[in-house]
């Protein structure tokens, strides 16, 4: 698409990336967690980050969303560099964060989840309370914006589906402003048909003008709604990709190790000879 | 954007609609107000005078007592922690307030005052251990539990030269004091404790913080996925902090309570109630693990230790069985409750 440096006017001659990382590393202690690895988010984009496990996409995440610090590169906010405190210094600068397993908390109703952090009050001094009616109305009408029709906005958020719980995530993110949003393998606990609707979500954040990061290590789910792709591979950038400039298949082979992927299955064939008795 | 997934908005048809009964079995505090009656029931039919007027504010006496430490530390339980120091901190304050007042001749609500920042300070001592730390609770306010204990000891024998404080009954304040902590009223031959009032204030009080703030919200979420709470910016240290100073002001007025019913205080008490409230929060539907419970479960729960306490002694039975009774009682709310939320979460 665009050239990655957007140096002369910040004003719209070339569009600039509402989150940019060059060449980024990180490391805790003596272990490399991340090293040289590039990103570009744009408004209205899915950049997806694929890997493997261990290849780093947790520790990429951790950085985007305030909870580490990066150790070498540049990291930048709307062209400017910085370096996020905390969660909540990313939340203000409109970088919202879904994970997969800890986007909510269970014990609780969905519209007390749906504010978590960000409740409004009514009232003054001791009187100040939680807008409860305020609450309740604005999640069922943001759920119903994203798609979602929630009757009881009263039930736990735990007896929601893992995919239904995703989407209020995500639905969470786009009413409270986000501009970028990073979501934390959203598909990976889920199945075929469950996926396909948290996709829909994350489409439907990006239509809303959001540029959204996308972690998984699922290449078809990144494919089907991804424009740019970025490989991990044991802690470096083993590639980045637009989407007119790669194949699925590619993907899922570069994804899968390419290489590797044929050894493996070498290996397996010949595992079905003599039986499963030589084990790693 | 209305165009792509809204019209996947369709009303989902396996959703039923959720009945008014399945919404109040919903409720934490539901399993101990069926305790209670049950509880209410039995002592009602086998003993007889414990339906008399004067047998209830007895049994409501005993239940405020506990009720107040209770409250808070159901708060503290649904943040997901624990405090087993909230039994002798009492002593604590009462001992601070006692002896402050008597060594320094002061007037006693010299000693009043100077015993809520202790006790406040003992609170944040445990709160800031705790986050700073990260070690669990149970240890910290072990910890602090046994350094309090042998303090209320040791520094009683030093300063008083006995296990217990010198009387303060002859000093300045000390009507005034006894007015706001340990009086009461006679209403038609009931004697109604002072103590009422204070448990009636904190519960309510609580349950306001609880249901109805933006601390109450964030006391559910760091109880019910920390981690969680603090990816989207709730501050969870302070929060847990906060709890603690909770405790340590329900613990100052039971403290002041004790002293003033009294005018002195023996040092070695308040060992084993911290397990009491604990026991009354439980009852009163709070999850060991955090994240669920309510405030008014905790005066319910109260109020069966109080019913249960008293009955057996109006029932003529042996005392010693009371602590059989509190564990059977404690086994059955546990598993009541873990039924009932198990029905009332059955919507999926």
């Amino acid at each position: 698409m665009t050239a990655p440096q957007a140096q002369g006017g910040p004003q719209d001659t070339v569009r600039q990336p509402l989150v940019e990382l060059d060449d980024v590393a990180k490391f805790y202690g003596n272990i490399k967690a991340l090293e040289g690895v590039s990103l570009e988010v744009h408004a209205g984009e899915i950049s997806c980050v694929l890997g493997d496990n261990g290849a780093g996409k947790s520790t990429l995440i951790k950085i985007i969303a305030g909870l580490h610090r990066h150790d070498a590169g540049r990291f930048l906010v709307d062209g400017e560099e910085t370096t996020l405190a905390n969660p909540r210094d990313a939340l203000e600068r409109g970088i919202a964060t879904v994970y997969q397993d800890l986007a909510v908390v269970p014990l609780m109703p969905v519209w007390r989840n749906f504010f978590l952090g960000s409740e409004p009050t009514t009232g003054a001094g001791p009187f100040k309370r939680l807008d409860v009616r305020l609450m309740r109305e604005t999640t069922r009408s943001a759920l119903l914006r994203m798609g979602i029709d929630l009757r009881d906005v009263d039930q736990p958020i735990g007896t929601l589906s893992g995919g239904e719980r995703q989407c209020v995530a995500i639905a969470r993110a786009v009413h409270f402003g986000a501009k970028v949003l990073v979501l934390d393998e959203p598909t990976a606990a889920l199945g075929v048909k469950q996926s396909g609707v948290v996709l829909k979500y994350i489409a439907a954040a990006r239509d809303a003008g959001l540029g959204v990061v996308l972690i998984t290590h699922n290449p078809h789910h990144a494919y089907l709604v991804g424009d740019r792709f970025v490989l991990l591979k044991r802690g470096v950038m083993a590639g980045s990709h637009t989407k007119d400039s790669i194949t699925l298949d590619e993907l899922t082979r570069q994804m899968a190790g390419g290489s590797e992927l044929e050894e493996l299955s070498h290996e397996l064939e010949r595992a079905t000879g003599p039986g499963p008795a030589d084990t790693v | 954007m209305t165009a792509g997934p809204g019209s996947s908005a369709v009303i989902d048809e396996r959703l039923l609609r959720t009945s008014p009964l399945r919404k109040l079995l919903g409720r934490p505090e539901l399993g101990s107000v069926v305790g209670a009656l049950a509880v209410f029931l039995f002592f009602a039919i086998v003993a007889d005078s414990f339906l008399r007027a004067t047998s209830f504010g007895t049994v409501l006496y005993a239940a405020s007592t506990i009720g107040i430490m209770a409250a808070p530390v159901a708060l503290l339980m649904i943040g997901g922690e624990f405090d087993l120091s909230a039994g002798v901190m009492v002593t604590s304050s009462a001992l601070v307030s006692s002896m402050f007042s008597y060594q320094m001749t002061a007037n006693v609500w010299v000693g009043v005052f100077v015993s809520l920042l202790v006790t406040l300070a003992f609170g944040a001592f445990n709160g800031f251990m705790l986050t700073r730390t990260k070690l669990p609770s149970f240890i910290i306010t072990l910890g602090t539990f046994l350094m309090l204990t042998g303090m209320n000891l040791g520094f009683t024998k030093l300063i008083s030269g006995s296990v217990s404080t010198k009387t303060i009954g002859n000093m300045e304040g000390f009507p005034s004091a006894r007015k706001l902590f340990a009086s009461y009223w006679t209403v038609g031959g009931v004697e109604l404790k002072v103590t009422l009032l204070w448990w009636a204030v904190l519960v309510a009080v609580a349950t306001w913080i609880l249901l109805r703030t933006r601390f109450g919200n964030w006391i559910f979420a760091v109880g019910g996925g920390a981690d969680a709470a603090r990816a989207v910016g709730v501050p969870v240290i302070r929060t847990k902090i906060g709890l603690y100073l909770g405790v340590a002001f329900a613990a100052w007025v039971s403290g002041q309570h004790l002293l003033f019913s009294y005018d002195v205080v023996q040092s070695g008490e308040g060992v084993g109630n911290e397990l009491i409230y604990i026991i009354a929060a439980v009852i009163g539907g709070c999850l060991i693990t955090g994240g669920y419970g309510s405030a008014i479960g905790s005066a319910v729960g109260a109020f069966i230790f109080g019913m249960t306490s008293k009955g057996i002694v109006y029932a003529e039975w042996n005392p010693d069985w009371f602590k059989f009774f509190l564990g059977a009682m404690l086994l059955l709310a546990t598993l009541l409750n873990a039924w009932v939320r198990k029905r009332a979460e059955a919507t999926k």
